[in-house]
């Protein structure tokens, strides 16, 4: 009978989840340790980014584990990888919360991951926290969402105090890539800080990513005679740029955020980006002693690899989130969300932290001087 | 047993299973419930690929690598449809879950049929060619489509697609998968079906019979695409989220090795890969970072020792069912 026979397929399929899914069953609540979850891509197309978070995220956890724990209790972090893919970032956060019921969960570094598994832990209400998802819409999900990284457009502010300042010009323009949502919110956000300030902006260009071509801009920038010029596109496009506007006779700094932060950058604009100035999250040149401590220690623990912003965001993360729970001074997801929403110049590598009432992080930025193809520290600049 | 009795009694029984997984898995007493339910979907939403793939590329022996792009318009184009289409609609006819399966019905069959006609747009010109060729043309329009989503600012170009509504489910996602199988299965015994596996054993004799091989290619590439489409319907409205990351040609390539596992043309086959392929990377959690090469260990293993597939090429209704 043909009907039957369509069940049997489905039938072989259930059967296939069934002892599939049963067999992975196992582990119980230890009342000795506070389970904290933690996803991230571990493999696929973005896994240095998973690799460094975990890496800074396991550091914090021995550190307090050696310290004797929190609240008499050891942290036990569960790592589960997600590939670099949304749904499956959903999948395992569902596995952390519903299987290994941790207390809270840290990730994830792509924002389009943390999208997909941010609406699991509102669900839950399971407090998560993002160590470098910068798309503003991420903790826009839900009350029990946070970063402790800032949003794209705070770069913008950064460099606008950084330009009026500490470079001391007043006359700046802006050349901004039209078509990334990033360049145009950290343009924006420098050009009403810039102008608040009592600067003037001379001029505000744009292009197109993907442009190799930028003389018809760069000729009109250089006719209104800027003391600097805010590029805050990517290296690609910031590299030809620095080019072609030194040829022009544009000899004021460049500056711009994080999306220079390559070593493609100086391969493709060389010479042209002596003394340009870019925001970043973090830097391994920062003589602050925290930061330095931070790096011998991370430098021994891994065989001498220097860590990267992630790692630094990671470790800051975890250590967040653990003092959120000392403060509840319990580890119900709910005491933890309250003890994060009052998060207050906690001291990390990465600055100080404090989260505002969107539950994103307001702490300082790194502004970096390019000279001869290294990224010297220049300053930090607070909020 | 009436033939026509067949999808409504699935559709029964699948709405009782729904109501049991909500009472056991989601709000009941199995405490990793959730997790079980949410690889029960997304195994559901890859057994669609599967079997949809399989008629191109097991039936009708059309290597195409380019699934992933069916797969990705289906499923913006449905998500476009509940999210600036859905408030609308709600204005219109009220709040309620029949409203809500509704809206869905509509947006999985624009979703599914936006995704045919991109089928017959890249089929037309491209199932001329064959092998490795082929493969090239479907890889290629594959990759375009996910750009191009890139670059759509009403689809959340890079930044991703959010606030898609949570309407699917596994009643849904399994009516889906019974609809797609019992299509799929009837497809391939009827006339037309044995035309597409004349033409994949010898196009020149198929041709010589009076076969019109580039039409019937073209349409089991349509019927193909629109069941990914469905299948990516099914995946917006579940994960409530869509990134570009989710269709990359990895994801094609994912598809691919759920058919060849269960046994390339097998229907049963298709099933039972796609299932095999999504819980095996979740048992192996247990490995933690050798998880991913315990996995191609085992992918590796079972093609030395079957390298015909799992079930080979036996049809819905046992062995040597069609073929040799």
């Amino acid at each position: 009978m043909r009907f039957s026979s369509h069940i049997g397929t489905l039938g072989l399929a259930a059967l296939i989840f069934g002892t599939g899914l049963t067999a992975c069953n196992k582990k119980a609540d230890s009342p000795n340790e506070i389970l904290i979850g933690e996803y991230g891509s571990l493999t696929g197309g973005t896994a240095t980014f998973g690799q460094s978070t975990h890496k800074g995220v396991s550091m914090a956890v021995e550190e307090i584990n050696a310290a004797g724990g929190i609240l008499g209790r050891k942290i036990k972090v569960i790592t589960e990888d997600d590939q670099g893919k949304p749904e499956e970032a959903q999948t395992v956060v569902t596995k952390l919360i519903s299987k290994d019921r941790v207390s809270a969960i840290l990730g994830e570094v792509a924002s389009s991951n943390s999208l997909a598994a941010a609406p699991v832990c509102q669900q839950n209400r399971i407090p998560m926290v993002t160590p470098a998802s910068t798309n503003p819409k991420v903790t826009q999900i839900g009350d029990y969402v946070f970063r402790i990284c800032f949003i794209d457009p705070f770069q913008g502010l950064v460099m606008a105090k950084f330009t009026f300042n500490s470079l001391k010009m007043k006359k700046v323009a802006i050349l901004r890539d039209i078509k990334s949502d990033y360049s145009m919110g950290l343009a924006d956000f420098f050009k009403q800080n810039f102008m608040a300030m009592g600067g003037e902006i001379v001029s505000d260009e744009s292009y197109s990513q993907g442009d190799k071509d930028f003389n018809a801009q760069l000729t009109s920038i250089k006719g209104k005679n800027p003391e600097a010029v805010f590029v805050p596109g990517y290296y690609t496009e910031v590299g030809l740029i620095a080019r072609q506007a030194r040829k022009l006779g544009i000899t004021g700094p460049l500056m711009g955020g994080d999306g220079w932060d390559s070593d493609k950058l100086w391969e493709i604009g060389g010479e042209a980006l002596n003394g340009c100035f870019f925001s970043n999250h973090y830097s391994v040149n920062d003589p602050s002693p925290a930061i330095q401590n931070f790096v011998s220690v991370f430098r021994t623990k891994y065989g001498g690899e220097t860590p990267d912003a992630m790692a630094a965001l990671g470790y800051d993360a975890a250590k967040v989130l653990f003092d959120a729970i000392r403060r509840a001074g319990s580890d119900k997801p709910d005491s933890v969300r309250m003890a994060l929403t009052q998060v207050q110049g906690y001291s990390g590598v990465t600055g100080s932290i404090t989260l505002n009432e969107n539950r994103d992080a307001v702490k300082p930025a790194v502004v970096l001087e390019v000279k001869d193809g290294k990224f010297a520290f220049k300053e930090t600049v607070a909020p | 047993m009436k033939r026509w009795l067949t999808l409504p009694i699935i559709l029964i029984v699948l709405g009782l299973l729904q109501w049991g997984c909500t009472a056991l898995l989601l709000e009941g007493p199995i405490r990793q419930g959730p997790y079980y339910y949410q690889i029960l979907v997304l195994a559901g939403i890859n057994i669609i690929l599967a079997v949809s793939l399989n008629l191109t590329n097991g039936v009708a022996g059309q290597f195409s690598i380019g699934h992933a792009g069916f797969f990705a318009i289906g499923a913006y184009i449905a998500a476009c449809i509940s999210v600036y289409g859905g408030p609308g609609f709600h204005a219109a006819l009220g709040m309620g879950s029949a409203q809500d399966g509704a809206l869905l019905l509509i947006a999985i069959a624009c979703g599914a049929l936006a995704a045919a006609l991109a089928g017959l747009l890249v089929g037309i010109p491209s199932l001329r060619l064959r092998g490795d060729y082929l493969a090239i043309v479907t890889l290629g329009f594959g990759e375009i489509i996910r750009v191009l989503i890139l670059n759509i600012d009403a689809v959340g170009a890079a930044r991703g697609f959010t606030g898609i509504p949570k309407l699917s489910n596994f009643f849904w996602v399994f009516a889906g998968v019974a609809i797609a199988i019992l299509v799929l299965h009837n497809l391939a015994r009827s006339g037309y079906g044995r035309a597409l596996l004349s033409i994949r054993e010898d196009e020149i004799a198929a041709q010589a019979m009076g076969i019109p091989i580039t039409r019937y290619k073209v349409m089991a590439f349509v019927i193909s695409a629109a069941f990914a489409g469905l299948a990516g319907g099914l995946f917006g409205h579940f994960t409530m989220y869509l990134h570009t990351n989710s269709f990359t040609f990895v994801k094609s390539f994912e598809i691919i090795i759920m058919i060849a596992l269960g046994g390339l043309g097998s229907l049963p086959g298709a099933v039972l890969g796609a299932a095999v392929i999504t819980v095996l990377p979740e048992l192996f959690r247990e490995f933690s970072e050798y998880r991913m090469v315990i996995y191609s260990l085992a992918l590796i293993l079972i093609m030395i020792f079957r390298p015909q597939g799992l079930l080979g090429r036996a049809g819905l209704l046992g062995r040597g069912g069609r073929g040799k």
